[in-house]
């Protein structure tokens, strides 16, 4: 196998593995959305990063958990809804970030891999950054996994029973953060969320219990990042809108399997 | 009350401007029973958070007994359906909870054929014991129930009202409840506090139920409660001698002017 292939095929597994729980959380916490809105907002984080001459996937990380305390801060005071705040949000740093590299004459980036991923490109580097922010990232939901549960249930509920539920609701969104500068080579910003949604949505019929959701929201999207890449190996495809069809496919087959009682 | 769970004195919480609560005071010893009644708006789920600390008042103090346990039973639950989760796994949410002791709280509230259930599925009358169930697992000292038979039939209202009464017996646990059952709610109560953004009155049952602010605040109701409650024509003082004549005579549970 060619090293470009496997590079993908492992960044891929990586990520498909820790979006399964977190993608979980993200459909259980109606947070599609809000990721979303921190996927858009990479683009800039990358602009910042050439600005400031700092790696690009450490920008994309304290970007997006910038971004993310800054939404907490603004859905406080309450002036619009949160889907109207998300949406302004979204695009106006999605362009912010586009207009910023427009001004940079000598950056030379291309674009698509940033909007689309390029994950055929992956490099030994980059897939050391993806391994070592999947394996914390796993880790520090396994050891907050019952607190998160606890405060998606009832938050209130939660911080009454001595949670700090600030805190662990901060996490969530750093670990948010994280998963998306990682994944941005993979399926590019405006793909990401789908990684972290579909292949959970497809789970949760078939699911009985949060962990199983967790788990199979993993395996699909391994499954999904195999087809997916095979699909752009044989047929020239994009790889990561094909990982992409792959898992929407699966998420329409967990209709037609029969639901288990 | 230097034993109090809780006291809160002279709390104030406005929001845009409006006095929600004005000057409240409050105490919950062990073993009380303190079940807030009040109109719609009135305050009392404001002044729940407050008693929880889910709310910092802006004027006056919430004393709370240091490491004080709180079984707090919400007023609704909404679960996002695509969560899987089962009345089992709800209930060890809380920390150091297995099945065994998962089961034995659930049958202790008359729910234990519900363990396995997914939480979607189970009615708002079973949730409510779910909840209640939850609120003990905590070993609570004080219990704090706002509206806990909100959706539940008339007589598993009193069921319920029984089953509160039963569990303070039994883990002699401070209780704070919102009700809107004036009826059910005054057999089963030791102090009883009429809100209205301000205490309107407070005290034993039936020395609220005869008080004139608290016939002003219900009306009719209030009639029909206090001759439901009051086959006799006389009120009682603190320690149950009679006293005559009506009408009211202020006394030092009066939080009116």
């Amino acid at each position: 196998m060619a090293d470009f292939l496997l590079y993908a095929l492992l960044a891929g597994l990586a990520l498909a593995i820790v979006a399964g729980p977190l993608g979980s959380f993200v459909v259980w916490r109606r947070m599609a959305y809000f990721g979303d809105t921190l996927s858009h907002a990479a683009l800039l984080g990358v602009a910042m990063g050439f600005l400031l001459d700092i790696n690009p996937t450490l920008a994309v990380t304290v970007g997006c958990l910038l971004l993310a305390i800054l939404l907490v801060l603004l859905q406080k005071r309450q002036g619009l809804a949160a889907d109207t705040l998300l949406g302004i949000m979204a695009h106006s740093t999605l362009s912010l970030g586009l207009v910023a590299l427009s001004f940079m004459k000598d950056v030379r980036i291309d674009l698509m891999s940033y909007l689309f991923g390029d994950l055929l490109a992956v490099s030994q580097t980059d897939l050391w950054w993806i391994a070592i922010g999947s394996v914390v990232v796993l880790a520090a939901l396994a050891a907050l996994w019952r607190p998160l549960l606890a405060i998606t249930v009832h938050e209130e509920l939660a911080r009454v029973e001595g949670l700090p539920v600030t805190a662990i609701r901060m996490a969530l969104m750093l670990l948010i953060a994280v998963v998306i500068a990682v994944a941005m080579k993979i399926v590019g910003v405006l793909l990401i969320t789908s990684l972290l949604i579909i292949p959970a949505a497809a789970a949760q019929r078939h699911a009985r219990s949060p962990e199983q959701m967790a788990l199979g929201a993993s395996l699909l999207g391994i499954v999904a990042v195999c087809l997916g890449l095979s699909l752009s190996w044989y047929e020239d495809t994009p790889a990561g809108p094909s990982i992409v069809v792959s898992a929407a496919a699966l998420f329409l087959l967990s209709f037609v399997l029969p639901k288990r009682v | 009350m230097s034993d109090a769970l809780v006291r809160l004195s002279n709390v104030g919480v406005r929001f845009s401007g409006q006095n929600i609560l004005d000057q409240v005071s409050l105490a919950i010893a062990p073993g009380e029973i303190v079940t807030l009644i009040g109109p719609n708006g009135a305050g009392k789920t404001t002044l729940v958070r407050a008693v929880l600390g889910l709310l910092t008042p802006d004027s006056g103090t919430v004393w709370r007994q240091p490491h004080l346990r709180i079984g707090y039973m919400p007023q609704k639950l909404h679960v996002d359906a695509t969560l899987p989760l089962t009345v089992l796994r709800f209930l060890r949410l809380v920390p150091g909870v297995d099945r065994s002791s998962a089961a034995k709280a659930l049958a202790e509230v008359g729910g234990d054929h519900l363990l396995d259930s997914p939480l979607q599925t189970i009615s708002g009358g079973e949730l409510q014991r779910v909840l209640l169930a939850r609120a003990l697992l905590r070993k609570p000292e004080l219990l704090v129930l706002d509206e806990p038979v909100q959706g539940v039939d008339v007589s598993g209202q009193a069921e319920l009202y029984r089953l509160i009464t039963q569990l303070r017996n039994r883990y002699g646990c401070g209780v704070l409840m919102v009700s809107h059952d004036l009826h059910l709610v005054m057999s089963t109560t030791d102090q009883v506090v009429c809100l209205n953004h301000h205490v309107c009155c407070s005290g034993h049952p039936e020395q609220v139920s005869g008080h004139p602010a608290f016939v002003e605040l219900f009306g009719q109701d209030a009639r029909s409660l206090a001759i439901y409650h009051h086959h006799h024509d006389h009120a009682h003082s603190l320690h149950g001698h009679v006293v005559m004549p009506q009408p009211h005579v202020h006394g030092e549970h009066c939080k009116h002017g």
